[in-house]
């Protein structure tokens, strides 16, 4: 079999590079690991994106300016990022919106409960899967070949020049059937490793067992490691990923968003051994959500418990499990397994050092806690009320990103510094390169959005030469 | 257990929320932490079942959390009308109605011709009928009347008794105007049947307009055969003008447009239903059906005898017509008929809610808090 364009993967960067490389006039096949009903990787559980524009639009309610938008960047990375190419994602963003919505994407106004990114990201109508349909239609409709339960599991480069890939269908299967597949440009666009335990173990240590995978358990790695292979340059730490703290009794893989759960600061969390170990009140949660999955891992056992009582209850979005309920803070430490003299003690000597004031969670209100270690700065109410709750909060992965090194062109970097002619990635695969650590919500979709495009104009361009 | 089912799915979407923007169930659901027996019943008749939200959703199965909410809703739905209606005796009605359809059709039929042979001379039933009073001769003015006005009030009390307590069981709200108003402007477009503005998610993922065209179709020219009624009562009781009318007057035209409308509805929603994607189907108990052929019926039988009642098959024919106008009544409260009133409460209720919540915006501005972080 002989395509112009062979492309690995079936999320978002895949799909915007097979849209654009067909309207480039290239013959286009997409090989998607995952099965139809699966399809479509950590793209099926995103909502929005984050854009820049000069002006709000009616449902983006103001205008978010690249310089704004790169200073965030910039603030939550710490620098580290190449900033050529950060640059150019950011300014090419803003072409994201209009190429969404030509190729069948609605939009609709912020969540509920979202307004603070009102102004900044673009929410999907119908949330990511609603998005990637869209595009399936309209790649679909442009005659691109998608191929289900199909992986790269062979590359053949030679030099940096792609020649050919093996292809194995129903390799989840009992009767695995490989195909050679050549084509005169290859993207990758096969996600990150988070779904790969052994290589998170090798960069978090044996703590990576305990961890949930919030995505699908399709993004293995096999394809960069294939690359790494056939001697591509990488970026990034592999220990560097976002990383929130979920439910712990969500899904091994898949959880997606909603075992998020969002009431860490109106209460106080526990370890195993039934102390705190962190300011829960530091800030709003919205800003302060993506550091809990690596405060959770650096626990013993890879465990929080969030504890709350009445008061707090109806204060957050509600959770996708009930949570554990008890008249007594006792009963509640035996039913979650922690000790409960030692609970029953953390929380008497926080109560003590909460100082009284007016409590209101839409400021950094005046509720502390004084000569406590660690403090809770905002938002500190005794916990007395019953019943009492206790949610178990385990590290969740989101995605990963060390990748392949890529330039403007969305080509790949070999390790001898040379750029391969038809070799090209977008998305998480090469999201380390813009994210070096660090994480803005919605900048994943931007990346995979801005280099599938880039990507796909460029291979069906070299094909065309 | 269908409530349960919709309970369990509700407090994953109110987690989610992702399908805010495709219909009323979502943001209504929003309003609601817990979800009771009159909450998960109002909820569900809000579902105008479009598909949309099953192919959006991360979680349909193979997911272990198995979310189809076009399903759940149906099923609990269809359980809704047997739940409040009234008299409880007739209940069960619901399990068996594509049979008590057919059956209560066939025995009003029967006992329209027999009791014309017996009122009226044998002869007048197969005597054709231009000139004014023919249909008359071969059944009384005011027996029919008295026999079709009978089991019309009957079902609209019946009906209304129902809805009532279907509104009380989503908890004290008050019916406003404005609420009516707005309910009346989202029926009559059927805005949520649309998937969010991309369309009906019916056989798959490719969304299109057909089940709403054929719905209007079917609506619309149920309402247009209802107004070719009303005014011929008014013609016959204000102008003292008897049945037949000449194909100009609004009696005529109506009756005709309007009939053509619930025979070309009915056989698309038929044919949509059909191809409907099979984990999108409901444990329906055949009523769906049996309601589409009344109607199909009711239009096909009416057009018949508009053409045919310049001969000697009037008679017949009309008995045939008056016998599925019968059934039709007869079986109002007990059928599908029902999803009509019921959606129309629910999306009042939902109105309210909204107002009450947003003041005039709808889609709501979203409160700040509870705040949600974002990835
Ligand atoms: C719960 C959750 C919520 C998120 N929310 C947001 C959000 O709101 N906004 C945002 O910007 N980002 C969000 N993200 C991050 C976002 O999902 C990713 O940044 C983005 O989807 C990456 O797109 P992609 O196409 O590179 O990868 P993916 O969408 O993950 O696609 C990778 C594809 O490659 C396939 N694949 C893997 N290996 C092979 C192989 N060997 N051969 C062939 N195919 C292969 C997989 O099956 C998959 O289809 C979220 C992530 C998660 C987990
Ligand atoms: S149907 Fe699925 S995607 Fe939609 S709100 Fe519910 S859980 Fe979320
Ligand atoms: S109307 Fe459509 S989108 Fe809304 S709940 Fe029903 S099936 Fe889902």
């Amino acid at each position: 079999m002989t395509y112009d364009v062979l492309i690995a993967g079936g999320g978002n960067a895949a799909l915007c590079a097979a849209i654009s490389a067909a309207k480039g006039g290239a013959s286009v096949c997409i090989v998607e690991a995952a099965p139809k009903a699966w399809r479509g990787g950590n793209t099926r559980h995103t909502r929005n994106c984050r854009l820049a524009h000069d002006e709000g639009n009616g449902i983006l309610t103001g205008p978010y300016p690249v310089e704004e938008y790169m200073e965030d960047l910039m603030r939550v990375t710490k620098g580290v990022t190449d900033e050529e190419l950060a640059a150019l994602t950011l300014e090419r963003s803003k072409e994201v919106w209009d190429f969404l919505a030509e190729n069948g994407v609605h939009f609709q106004p912020s969540l509920g409960g979202t307004l603070s990114l009102g102004r900044t990201n673009a929410f999907f109508m119908g949330g990511g899967r609603s998005m990637l349909n869209a595009l399936y239609r309209t790649a679909e409709d442009l005659g691109v070949v998608v191929y289900y339960d199909a992986a790269v599991t062979g590359l053949e480069i030679e030099d940096g020049f792609f020649l050919a890939a093996d292809v194995t269908h129903g390799w989840d299967g009992d009767s695995p059937k490989a195909d050679r597949i050549e084509a005169r440009a290859f993207v990758a666009a096969a996600g990150g490793f988070e779904a790969n335990i052994e290589w998170l173990t090798e960069a978090w240590g044996p703590a990576a067992q305990n961890f949930l995978i919030r995505g699908t358990p399709y993004n293995t790695g096999g394809l960069l490691r294939l690359l790494m292979d056939a001697g591509v340059q990488t970026t990034g730490e592999p220990d560097q990923c976002h990383a929130v703290a979920v439910d712990g009794r969500a899904p091994k893989f898949d959880g997606g968003i909603v075992t998020r759960l969002d009431c860490v600061p109106f209460g106080v969390v526990l370890n195993a051994d039934a102390k705190r170990f962190y300011d829960e009140g530091e800030d709003f949660w919205p800003k302060r959500y993506a550091i809990w999955g690596r405060l959770v891992a650096a626990q013993p056992d890879q465990v929080g418990h969030v504890i709350i009582d009445a008061k707090s209850f109806d204060l957050f979005m509600p959770s996708v499990f009930p949570p554990e309920t008890a008249n007594t803070l006792e009963e509640l430490a035996t039913k979650i397994g922690l000790d409960p003299e030692q609970m029953r003690q953390t929380v008497d000597t926080f109560n003590a050092a909460c100082v009284p004031g007016a409590f209101d969670h839409t400021v950094h209100d005046e509720c502390h806690t004084e000569g406590l270690e660690p403090p809770k700065s905002h938002w500190a109410r005794p916990i007395s009320e019953p019943p009492f709750y206790a949610y178990t909060l385990r590290p969740g992965i989101t995605f990963t990103y060390m990748g392949v090194k890529v330039n403007r062109d969305a080509r790949v970097v070999m390790e001898n510094g040379t750029v391969s002619p038809n070799l090209f990635a977008a998305g998480e695969i090469m999201a380390g390169n813009i994210l070096g650590q660090g994480y803005l919500a919605g900048i994943g979709m931007t990346i995979g959005s801005v280099f599938g495009r880039i990507a796909g104009t460029e291979a069906a361009r070299h094909v065309r030469n | 257990m269908n409530r349960e089912e919709v309970a369990r799915q509700m407090a994953v979407c109110n987690a989610c929320r992702y399908c805010e923007g495709l219909c009323a169930v979502f943001p209504a659901m929003e309003l609601r932490r817990t979800f009771a027996a009159g909450d998960v019943d109002y909820l569900s008749n809000l579902c105008h079942n479009c598909g949309a939200c099953y192919h959006d959703c991360q979680y349909a199965p193979p997911h272990e959390f198995a979310i189809n909410v076009p399903k759940a809703m149906a099923d609990l739905r269809e359980d809704t009308y047997a739940t409040y209606a009234w008299p409880a005796a007739a209940q069960h009605l619901f399990q068996r109605n594509g049979f008590v359809i057919a059956l209560s059709l066939v025995l009003a039929v029967a006992a329209f011709i027999a009791g014309f042979v017996a009122v009226s001379d044998p002869a007048a039933l197969f005597a054709s009928g231009t000139e004014a009073g023919a249909f008359y001769r071969v059944m009384p003015h005011n027996m029919m009347v008295v026999i079709f006005g009978g089991a019309f009030l009957f079902a609209i009390l019946s009906i209304a008794i129902g809805v009532t307590r279907f509104w009380r069981a989503a908890g004290p709200m008050p019916v406003t105007l404005r609420s009516l108003w707005r309910a009346a402007k989202d029926a009559g477009k059927l805005r949520y049947l649309d998937g969010g503005g991309m369309g009906c998610m019916n056989e798959n993922e490719h969304p299109n307009d057909k089940r709403r065209l054929y719905h209007h179709l079917t609506f619309y020219g149920f309402l247009l055969c209802f107004a070719s009624t009303s005014t011929g009562t008014l013609f016959h009781y204000v102008l003292d003008w008897q049945a037949p009318y000449p194909w100009w007057t609004p009696v005529k035209i109506f009756g005709v447009l309007g009939g053509i409308g619930l025979v070309a509805g009915p056989i698309g929603l038929m044919i949509e239903k059909r191809n409907r994607l099979q984990v999108l189907k409901s444990e329906d108990q055949g009523f769906g059906a049996a309601f589409l052929w009344i109607l199909l019926l009711l239009g096909l039988s009416g057009l018949v005898l508009t053409a045919f009642r310049a001969t000697p098959a009037m008679g017949l024919l009309l008995a045939l017509h008056l016998g599925v106008v019968f059934a039709f009544f007869v079986t109002m409260p007990y059928g599908k008929f029902v999803h009509g009133i019921y959606r129309f409460a629910a999306l009042m209720r939902h109105a309210h809610e909204q107002f009450a919540e947003h003041g005039e915006q709808v889609p709501p501005p979203k409160q700040p808090l509870p705040r949600q972080p974002a990835e």
